[in-house]
């Protein structure tokens, strides 16, 4: 039936490599909600969500035990909640703000009283203008996070059809200042992104949101195992060449992709919703076992952000995606490598190490799909200069037409070098040096930038 | 509904069971006595030692037994602990997803 080399390689992935489904994500519509009258409105999200949110912890627990993988977290994605606050925002803008706020805290208190570590869908698209029901969750994630546990949001402020909105850019930024002074540490900001071209069926938080062209609920999964890659690329030797190197790499990527798609067609099944997709992203966590960086340095760089970094990066991932395709016909998300900063303890000692730097990050994004995220960054950094990195991030992202975010912590009173641990899933950060030089007269010019001519491609 | 691959046979009450160690004797009598007490039958078995190091694999079917597979995991995870012995149980489907296309 299986030779027990085959039956070792697995159990060995699963017990010694930390392979693991990083996320099921359940995906959930709740345009069916929209009303005129706030308590209607949340009442009724408030029900829908309790419903889904305990089927999908069962369903959870039971897929888990029975298959013996470890499901790392339970989360939802809701309609991003800007369409549902479009007709409060048009009668008053701070009756609709109290309408989100109060959304939020009765979204956090289910979630926390069903056991789900995530709700995504505090979010707007702006990335060629902003609705009032947009300018309303603009105005009001900072304290809608600040006052929740489980709340994630994201803004969506660059596409490759209509180019960034600067407008957008220069509010957001100065939002993050004040969710990281509302929250310890700053740490309010490790549930809030900005993003340019944003996918529909995103199982990451803070990204995770459940779009339009979605059904009604959908089970989406992400699957966790830089472990097991840095194995393979281990036990390969340093002698095999980069054909070879990519060749193995491809092959783990498949088998991690498969054990996602059982494990979230098989949760899909419980629930009685539909089965969405597996992101083929190779995801680290703060564990010392379950690092990207580390796969990096498995290649032969001697420290992650090292010369090399951007070339082993784009084997790893282009390997993952080859792998995975195979493996999977559901293909979704975000699908590449992370590199979050805090989030990959050899990521966080690279940057200790100075290996990793803001520029280090913005080069190797271009070859994954993370952008800045995760980094601590002083808290007294200009909300301009905040801005102009965002900026930064959205023009490769559309310049390449690819998904990429910022997940900036400005930590209030920190300098460079210090170190920031925010507990958890969420690691610990070096507090990384910013350039001092302004871009203020820049970003102010606010506006819109332009789409690329890769729009015209498009239609 | 999208039709489930993964269930087309009938494999379902299939589990693999392995077993590793510091070699001594009475780790095969310790595990086999949990499953023979639930009538949960053993389909193949592979043991060897290799310097020491005692590994074991199971496949076992869970059809004829009178306990399900996360109960059966705790039983033996915990005799495993008290042999000194790492035991894991998983479903065969993931081996199936896993190692085969």
């Amino acid at each position: 039936m299986f030779a027990p080399e085959e039956i070792g390689e697995i159990v060995e992935m699963l017990l010694f490599q930390d392979l693991d489904i990083r996320s099921v994500t359940l995906g959930l519509s709740i345009q069916d909600c929209a009303s005129n009258n706030a308590l209607d409105f949340i009442g009724c999200v408030e029900n829908k969500l309790r419903g889904f949110a305990n089927s999908l912890v069962k369903a959870v627990e039971k897929v888990s035990n029975k298959y013996g993988v470890k499901i790392v977290t339970k989360r939802i994605a809701l309609t991003p909640i800007s369409i549902l606050l479009e007709g409060f925002a048009k009668k008053s803008i701070e009756k609709a703000v109290e309408a989100g706020i109060e959304f939020a805290k009765t979204v956090d208190k289910v979630a926390l009283s069903a056991g789900i570590d995530y709700v995504g869908g505090y979010s707007a698209f702006v990335h060629k203008g902003i609705t009032p029901g947009d300018f309303v969750v603009l105005e009001s994630f900072p304290k809608a996070l600040a006052i929740t546990q489980t709340i994630a949001s994201m803004i969506n402020v660059a596409s490759t059809y209509t180019g960034i909105n600067v407008d957008a850019i220069n509010i957001v930024s100065r939002k993050i200042i004040e969710l990281a002074n509302n929250t310890p540490k700053g740490i309010g900001c490790a549930r809030f992104t900005v993003m340019a071209n944003a996918p529909e069926d995103n199982p990451f938080i803070p990204g995770a949101y459940h779009g339009l062209g979605e059904p009604e609920a959908v089970v989406n999964v992400a699957v966790s195992g830089p472990g097991v890659i840095e194995a393979v690329v281990r036990r390969l030797g340093e002698k095999a060449d980069m054909r070879t190197l990519h060749d193995y790499v491809k092959r783990a990527a498949f088998k991690i992709t498969r054990l996602g798609e059982l494990i979230g067609r098989e949760v899909a099944r419980e629930i009685g919703a539909q089965f969405g997709i597996v992101d083929l992203s190779v995801a680290p966590s703060p564990k010392i076992g379950d690092s990207v960086a580390k796969i990096l340095e498995a290649m032969g760089v001697e420290v992650a952000g090292a010369p090399g970094s951007i070339a082993a990066l784009y084997i790893l991932v282009d390997a993952v995606k080859k792998g995975g395709a195979m493996a999977t016909s559901s293909i979704g998300g975000l699908s590449g490598a992370f590199i979050p900063v805090s989030e990959d303890w050899e990521m966080n000692r690279a940057a200790m190490l100075g290996a990793i730097t803001i520029d280090r990050l913005e080069a190797m994004m271009s070859v994954c799909n993370t952008g800045i995220d995760m980094v601590a960054i002083p808290g007294d950094t200009p909300p301009e200069t905040i801005a102009a990195l965002i900026l930064d991030v959205m023009a490769i992202a559309i310049a390449l037409d690819k998904a990429l975010g910022v997940r900036i912590i400005p930590v209030p009173n920190s300098k460079p070098g210090d170190v920031v641990d925010f507990g958890g899933l969420l690691g610990s950060a070096v507090v990384m040096n910013i350039p001092r030089f302004s871009s203020k007269r820049f970003v102010e010019r606010g506006g819109l930038v332009p789409p690329p001519i890769k729009r015209l491609d498009k239609g | 509904m999208p039709h489930n691959y993964f269930d087309e046979t009938s494999d379902e009450n299939l589990a693999v069971v392995t077993v590793i160690g510091a070699d001594k004797p009475g780790i095969v009598a310790g595990i086999t006595a949990v499953l023979a007490k639930h009538n949960v039958n053993i389909v193949d078995i592979a043991q060897t030692v290799v310097r020491g190091i005692f590994s074991m694999i199971m496949i076992v079917d869970l059809s004829t037994g009178n306990i399900d597979l996360p109960r059966l995991r705790e039983e033996l995870v915990s005799r495993g602990k008290e042999l000194g012995v790492e035991v894991s149980v998983n479903h065969i489907a993931v081996f199936k997803a896993m190692q085969r296309v």
